[in-house]
């Protein structure tokens, strides 16, 4: 299980997770929503380490992870898929060697990783662009080599930093669907940071909103969906609250 | 309230903290031979054999003003022979590592910069720790290294193609023979003059990639903080071979 435990983390003045507690469930996948620039991404990368809290701890299996050493760490990581929301995939490297790089530490014999390599493209539908270069794949064709890259090492937890955005409507769906077949056959637990509904109810079993560096409400889909809390509400219907509104009204056209 | 001795001494103790974790993950970093020992070659190729054109370019200037030079300032005052002596002396002590050191610089230092910069802003640097590399190890020990090996390379081929300008201007353009410019050549010349120059390349290698190392890994703020760190890393890398090239004339000579 990861567990945030009254996490607080600031840039400069700026205070970006104020005191975040949220359990994170094996097996399933949490879905973590919230508006833009609320720190979502920032509770993704300390569970892998990237970032440390300024108070508080995240724990991955009960082990600190801001506590590990650097090889408790990488064997942290070694469990822990990350897919950035650009992909980050290695600009000089091709598509299979992108891949290769994050089996060449497992332990694995060249047999096997050129197996592993095989089975994860196929699994997002990307088989036989193994020779391919970053610069010449589409937007979804990179997140879907991201997800191929995490998936490679059969890690226990993979976590998604904004997969579907900045992606047409169809694409977001493959890329759902990718999600929700890597849970189903890897049996993977997901931790999925979005703000696209669409995506957080296909492919959550739980939804955690994070709102002014806290969680406002967590929940099962069905739970979030009948909120009576009326900033939830305003997110998932996509409504905007009278401060936005302001915002907006003091904007010049 | 905090008294001024606290405060200092508070600063000294974050400072040797620092460097103190500085010096251990430098060490760890080294000491993961088989993450940066495959990357070692391509970027002595890359930062060294690559820049061999520009440095040759600039060393036949050099030899060809230098012959010049030192025909104009001995023209009636010292024997010509002594052109040799002069373009041999200046070439290989001073003019032959600095400048092809500051040429490098621009080209080695800005081109690692500008590489790690772009790597940290689109996460690629998160990505290789998530995939339990160390970023210090796979990107900053090879270019390092390349330059500690590649820098004094290209300078003595800068030395050997400068004095040959140098002797190629004096026997077309000078009236003097090659045996007079030889004799000056050698009227001087101690195997220090070689060595000396050398040395001051590769500790101006080391400087320069490190510098690049440094400003690319610490970019923010996208495509201006690549551009910022990218200008700063060459400054930097400049300065350093100001600086290294009057240590070592006070240490050596």
């Amino acid at each position: 299980m990861i567990r945030f435990t009254e996490v607080h983390k600031g840039f400069g003045p700026k205070v970006v997770l104020d005191g975040l507690t949220l359990d994170i469930p094996e097996g399933k996948t949490t879905v973590l929503i919230g508006f833009s620039g609320t720190g979502k991404s920032v509770a993704l990368k300390h569970i892998v380490g990237l970032l440390a809290p300024d108070q508080g701890a995240v724990s991955v299996e009960g082990r600190i992870v801001h506590e590990l050493s650097p090889e408790g760490l990488a064997e942290l990581r070694s469990q822990v898929g990350y897919v950035f929301q650009f992909a980050a995939l290695f600009d000089s490297l091709s598509v299979e060697d992108n891949i290769r790089l994050g089996l060449a530490r497992r332990g694995l014999d060249r047999y096997e990783i050129e197996d592993r390599i095989r089975d994860s493209l196929a699994l997002v539908d990307l088989a036989g662009a193994e020779e391919r270069f970053p610069a010449e794949l589409s937007g979804g064709m990179r997140k879907r080599v991201g997800i191929a890259r995490a998936i490679a090492f059969r890690p226990r937890y993979i976590l998604y930093d904004e997969p579907t955005t900045g992606l047409d409507p169809v694409t977001s769906a493959v890329i759902d669907e990718l999600m929700v077949r890597a849970r189903r056959e890897l049996g993977v637990t997901g931790v999925v940071v979005t703000h696209d509904m669409r995506s957080a109810y296909t492919v959550g079993d739980r939804i955690a909103m994070l709102y002014h560096g806290r969680i406002r409400q967590v929940g099962t889909i069905d739970e979030i969906r009948q909120t009576d809390d009326p900033v939830v509400r305003n997110f998932i219907e996509g409504r905007p609250t009278e401060d936005d509104r302001r915002l907006l009204e003091g904007t010049p056209s | 309230m905090t008294s001024p001795t606290a405060a200092s001494s508070h600063r000294l103790e974050r400072s040797i903290t620092r460097l103190g974790r500085a010096g251990l993950a430098t060490v760890q970093a080294v000491a993961d031979v088989r993450t940066w020992a495959p990357h070692v070659i391509p970027q002595m190729r890359r930062l060294g054999v690559d820049s061999v054109p520009i440095a040759l370019f600039i060393a036949i200037f050099t030899g060809i003003v230098l012959s010049l030079l030192s025909k104009y300032i001995f023209t009636g005052a010292v024997p010509l022979y002594f052109v040799g002596a002069l373009v041999g002396k200046t070439v290989m002590m001073e003019l032959g590592p600095v400048l092809t050191g500051l040429v490098l610089a621009g080209r080695v230092g800005a081109n690692i910069a500008a590489e790690l910069g772009t790597m940290r802003v689109t996460e690629q640097v998160d990505a290789l720790e998530t995939l339990a590399y160390n970023p210090r190890s796979y990107l900053v020990v090879p270019r390092v290294l390349a330059g500690v090996f590649m820098f004094p390379v290209v300078t003595a081929l800068a030395m050997g193609v400068g004095v040959a300008a140098g002797w190629v201007t004096a026997i077309n353009l000078l009236d003097l023979s090659t045996l007079e410019f030889v004799k000056g050549l050698r009227l001087f010349y101690r195997f220090k003059d070689i060595w000396f120059g050398l040395l001051k390349a590769a500790s101006f290698g080391a400087a320069v990639t490190l510098a690049g190392c440094v400003q690319g890994l610490g970019t923010r703020g996208g495509a201006e903080g690549v551009g910022r760190n990218t200008t700063r890393a060459v400054v930097l890398g400049c300065e350093a071979i100001l600086v290294l090239d009057a240590f070592w004339a006070l240490v050596l000579l």
